[in-house]
């Protein structure tokens, strides 16, 4: 409709790769306010029960010898507690609700994203970094509360030259500062250009001639972007364990 | 088909005259506070559904697991350990019965060989006595036909005297056998 009309001045190629990205009431049109339910909030609500549908109807049943469903939830349960488990120590264990919860809502949202005409809430910068702030926030206050002064430790290197320790202080407070940033960015940044690629390569297939090579791309792309996704999840959880861990035992 | 321009004042400066993105719409404010207002509502479902009931359900499910298999593997010891004594007493009742056995076998073969050391006692006495027996009847028979022989001898001796015309004393003939027949 408003896309072809719009890619009929250009030419014949319609290249829209962002369009997809487009916050839009999902009921009728209007204004987004912060209440409106957007297709956001729909893709976001699915991601919720998809995870209600894994992790509690998939394994109503509490059998010892699991079925397919509850297997998969927990696996995904050992995959998380391992984690936390293994990178924060025994004493990191009571954030684990926190961190499957973040996993649970980035593996889904981006998973749920690579459906067609999905919307992916993983790709917005404004989700994406709301959720690193909160972990940023967070292990930062948790550190200062469990460890007190001594948890600016973290950045007195204690092992390096006494000469160089300042600079490495000041290099250290700077990645400190510069972490919700990369943690958010690299979410947001994987998953937008993986699915605007996509959208690239498919704006190629109205030329006949080109179109078998623009869907082999886009089969290929889409077979990457199933892999990213799931890295991605693993990649910001395994990063908020490892800031988890810098705030339980800041001395390095 | 008609196109629905999406009106400027609602839409702000996000969105085209035709609907389209304008730069990223990653990077449109006016979006921000909706998707954080309800990525918020979703993080706060999520932990309350994996907090609430998910999570528990899940660890009490691999904890009950656990424990199973840790019990089998108990009884499954216990079982081990059960079989080997019993193999052990069967071991040791096989060799008590091949103990008994040979006892058994020894002490019938000492009553036989008793039985039999009794029957050829009494068969070698039995043997005697019948040996004893027949010596007494040969050496009768024996003394018997001496003295016939003697008779006959006395009688012949008159008889042989008697025909050369001798007349011979009874008494005489016999003493003179008798002599001779000890010498």
């Amino acid at each position: 409709m408003a896309a072809e009309a719009h890619g009929e001045e250009a030419g014949g190629l319609v290249f829209h790769p962002m369009d997809q990205f487009i916050v839009k009431p999902f009921f009728g049109d209007g204004a987004v306010s912060w209440y409106t339910i957007t297709n956001a909030t729909v893709w976001m609500a699915l991601a919720v029960l998809a995870v209600f549908a894994l992790l509690v109807l998939g394994t109503s049943k509490r059998s010892v010898i699991p079925t397919r469903m509850q297997s998969v939830g927990e696996l995904a349960y050992g995959f998380i507690y391992k984690m936390v488990e293994d990178i924060c120590g025994k004493d990191g264990v009571k954030y684990f609700p926190y961190i499957m919860t973040l996993f649970m809502f980035i593996v889904f949202s981006n998973f749920l994203g690579l459906l067609p005409m999905a919307f992916t809430p993983t790709s917005h910068i404004a989700v994406t970094a709301i959720m690193a702030f909160a972990v940023f926030f967070a292990v930062t206050i948790l550190g200062f509360v469990k460890n007190g002064a001594s948890f600016l430790g973290l950045f007195w290197v204690s092992s390096a030259p006494l000469a160089l320790r300042p600079i490495l202080a000041l290099i250290e407070v700077i990645s400190y500062f510069v972490r919700p940033v990369s943690h958010s960015i690299r979410l947001a940044g994987n998953m937008m250009a993986g699915h605007a690629v996509i959208k690239v390569f498919a704006g190629f297939a109205a030329i006949a001639a080109i179109a078998p090579l623009s869907i082999v791309a886009i089969t290929a792309m889409y077979g990457l972007e199933i892999l990213v996704s799931f890295i991605q999840a693993y990649v910001f959880t395994i990063l908020t364990c490892v800031y988890l861990k810098d705030a339980l035992h800041p001395h390095h | 088909m008609a196109t629905e321009p999406i009106d400027m004042e609602v839409a702000g400066m996000c969105v085209n005259e035709f609907g389209g993105a304008i730069g990223m719409p990653q990077l449109c404010g006016e979006w921000f506070g909706n998707q954080i207002f309800w990525l918020v509502v979703a993080l706060v479902a999520i932990y309350f559904i994996l907090s609430r009931i998910a999570l528990p359900r899940i660890g009490s499910v691999l904890a009950e697991r656990q424990g199973t298999i840790t019990n089998d593997i108990a009884a499954a010891e216990d079982l081990k350990v059960k079989a080997t004594e019993a193999e052990a007493a069967y071991d040791k009742a096989l060799i008590d019965a091949r103990a008994e056995a040979h006892r058994i076998v020894a002490a019938a073969k000492a009553d036989i060989q008793a039985d039999l050391n009794k029957a050829i006692a009494q068969a070698d006495v039995e043997i005697a006595e019948k040996a004893a027996e027949s010596e007494k009847a040969i050496s009768e028979i024996r003394a018997s036909a001496m003295q016939n022989v003697e008779e006959v001898a006395k009688d012949t001796a008159q008889a042989i005297v008697a025909a050369l015309g001798g007349s011979a004393d009874a008494k005489t003939v016999s003493a003179a056998v008798e002599a001779r027949m000890k010498g």
